[in-house]
């Protein structure tokens, strides 16, 4: 990774860091990346197990109307487990709405994390002990939060980083660009991780953006960038796992772009099949990040039949747990919504409260 | 006491709360060396290091959202908006995070800021700087929205917003940042939330906030000459609204004229009015009016002396109230 010039330094590699091909076999791209050991790419490819039977069980409980929506990251497990492998407990995690399976990888409780998509309450962990920012729905804003909390950290001499997920759609608002250049100026110890899964709801990549890659943008801003392939779990923790020892070393911020897709529909409620070709998921498919992973690892005798199969019993638990926990019905109280609007009540919310109480009682 | 203008009473609190705690960041475009574009971040930079004041890329939304991270981190920083419409990127971030990240995480994290914005016209100020944009703020739930119309006050208010645990918009009148009087640095507390009697007076209450405040009180004068003893209240606080006082001061007078800048359709005045009606309507001998900008976008400064309610204005506004109890017509 050595690079001539300042500006070529923050340069992606001009194809995407991979380690596995589709087949799971190995090949050579990985531009001087180190491989991750071997029980963390174990580890990932337990969390990835887990986390594509809990995406299929949240997809499940949408059709039989326990959670009021649920957006898929099926196709994207590589991302998502690698984003929570990458990181410590001291650091900071800002997800979207699509990014649960981050969380199950970071081990939060399932029904805590469907707490938003179930429609009891916007957030249902505790941000503040887990160290992950509520699941942002609004695009790329939490970038900025991530920057600022970021540099708020190194101020106070934490070597903590923060770590901002987002997705091809987001790099368009104009807060994914502010944050880039914020988090430049400060060097504020921050990853942006772009998760290209080719679409922004209906709209696809190239009516997105026309850079030759997501990863380019970061270049702009004097931010040190890279580009890897989504599917690919080894290339995505390596890079990963470099890039935020490069923001925790006090180098800066680092974007990386992941080229995945998103085999599902945006959410639940979204009828994929009017603006993309089912060839083109099925070519996709060919690519599961999943399958790759364990091809690569039962070929190298890292990984067992047995331990496939325990994986697998554990994901069907823990699916089972989940469903439990979202089928028992939980009524929240009205007289919450008076709670933590403000630190100081005001009389107005006071008069308001009492008028839900007397509806209520009445 | 020393006489002081707005903009230093603005910038003794900043330096105050600077000095009393170490989380107490400023920062934003230009607020550093220049010390602002009205010089209310004079010199902080300077006397307190860049750690404490700094400048920022010129970008909104970033400034709002980077603050929004850095009072996760445990800071409490305050920023400045440098123009009212110049805050119009960052509505996002102000609407939904700033306001809503207490409630989203039920308690969890709470977002101790003031955003700065200076506002309002009467400077001769260009189109984008001169915009009365409270009621955009005092809808959203979760923000505390305060404005001072008095250096007194300013350096009262700001402290006390600074100190709040909820996120304060701190509207500056800009017209008002070069008018002085002697402050006292010996803070009470009391001013936030509340409104304030400015001047006594049994026929009418006259009720403004941040730059209607001195033009109410020049109309109370004037009005003495046509035999009208006008009470005047400053709001102060726009939300939460204090509607103690401001009914108090209704049901002494029993006729109320709403004073404001910024365009009447939808604006504040319309739910001064509303609480005051609601409250007070056995007390009333007229109907609530609004004396208020017109509704237009501001206009080019050789046209702001139509836009800007004046104490002519009000006076007119004020004789249609009519004080011989006869039926009252409201009009436009």
């Amino acid at each position: 990774m050595s690079r001539e010039t300042p500006a070529a330094a923050l340069l992606p590699s001009e194809v995407p860091v991979r380690f596995l091909a589709e087949d799971g076999t190995r090949v050579d791209q990985h531009g001087g990346y180190s491989d991750p050991p071997s029980e963390r790419l174990v580890e990932a490819y337990r969390l990835m197990v887990l986390g594509r039977r809990f995406d299929a069980q949240a997809t499940a409980l949408t059709k039989q109307g326990r959670l009021a929506v649920y957006p898929s990251s099926a196709g994207q497990e590589a991302c998502q487990v690698a984003s929570a492998l990458a990181l410590t407990d001291a650091d900071w995690l800002f997800p979207t709405y699509r990014d649960s399976v981050a969380l199950v990888a970071r081990g939060l409780e399932p029904g805590e994390i469907l707490t938003l998509l179930r429609g009891d309450a916007h957030c249902g962990y505790d941000p503040a002990k887990t160290r992950v920012a509520p699941q942002c729905t609004p695009l790329a804003t939490q970038t900025l939060h991530a920057a600022g909390l970021a540099h708020a950290m190194r101020r106070r001499g934490e070597d903590s980083v923060a770590f901002a997920l987002i997705g091809d759609g987001a790099t368009s608002e104009g807060d994914f660009h502010e944050a880039l250049n914020f988090a430049a100026v400060f060097k504020a110890p921050v990853v942006f991780f772009v998760q290209n899964n080719g679409f922004a709801i209906s709209v696809p990549f190239e009516k997105q953006s026309a850079a030759p890659a997501l990863a380019y943008k970061g270049v702009g801003y004097g931010v040190r960038s890279e580009q890897v392939d989504g599917n690919d779990a080894v290339a995505v923790l390596s890079v990963l796992d470099d890039a935020v020892a490069h923001a925790r070393s006090g180098l800066g911020p680092v974007l990386v772009e992941a080229h995945t897709y998103r085999i599902d529909a945006h959410t639940n409620a979204d009828d994929a099949t009017r603006y993309r070709d089912q060839a083109e998921v099925e070519n996709w498919r060919a690519a599961d990040p999943v399958r790759r992973l364990e091809t690569y690892l039962t070929t190298e005798n890292l990984l067992s039949t047995n331990d496939i199969e325990r994986f697998q019993a554990e994901a069907e638990k823990f699916a089972a747990g989940v469903r439990d926990t979202l089928n028992a019905d939980v009524e929240p109280d009205p007289m919450s919504l008076f709670e933590h609007v403000y630190a100081v009540p005001t009389r107005q919310l006071a008069a308001q409260r009492a008028l839900v109480a007397a509806e209520l009682e009445a | 006491m020393t006489e002081i203008s707005m903009a230093q009473a603005l910038n003794a609190a900043l330096r105050d709360a600077v000095k009393d705690d170490d989380r107490v960041l400023i920062f934003g475009e230009d607020v550093g060396p220049l010390g602002g574009v009205f010089r209310v971040t004079d010199g902080i930079t300077a006397d307190f290091g860049e750690e404490r004041c700094f400048d920022t890329p010129l970008a909104e939304s970033g400034i709002v959202g980077f603050a929004v991270g850095m009072a996760m981190g445990g800071f409490r920083p305050v920023i400045e908006m440098q123009f009212d419409a110049f805050a119009y990127p960052a509505f996002e971030q102000i609407t939904s995070h700033v306001a809503k990240l207490r409630n989203r995480t039920r308690g969890a994290l709470s977002l101790p800021m003031v955003i700065r914005i200076p506002y309002a016209g009467g400077i001769g100020g260009v189109e984008h700087h001169c915009d009365s944009s409270e009621a955009y703020y005092t809808h959203t739930p979760g923000l505390r929205v305060v404005t001072p119309g008095t250096p007194q006050d300013a350096y009262d208010l700001l402290r006390d917003a600074i100190d709040s645990p909820d996120p304060v918009i701190f509207l500056e009148p800009k017209c008002r940042y070069w008018s002085k009087e002697p402050v006292s640095f010996t803070r009470d507390g009391a001013a936030m939330d509340r409104a304030v009697v400015r001047r006594e007076g049994k026929d009418v209450t006259l009720i403004a906030y941040g730059p209607m405040v001195a033009t109410a009180l020049e109309t109370a004068e004037a009005a003495t000459a046509e035999g009208w003893d006008v009470e005047v209240v400053d709001l102060r606080s726009l939300n939460p609204f204090d509607d103690e006082t401001v009914t108090a001061s209704v049901r002494r007078t029993g006729r109320a004229v709403v004073v404001h800048e910024a365009a009447r359709f939808g604006g504040y005045g319309a739910e001064v009015v509303a609480r005051v009606t609601e409250q007070c309507f056995h007390q009333l001998h007229a109907p609530v009016l609004r004396v208020t900008g017109l509704d237009i976008p501001y206009p080019p400064p050789k046209l702001e002396r139509h836009q800007l309610p004046d104490v002519d204005r009000i006076l007119d506004t004020v004789a249609r109230l009519q004080w011989n109890d006869e039926p009252v017509v409201a009009g436009a």
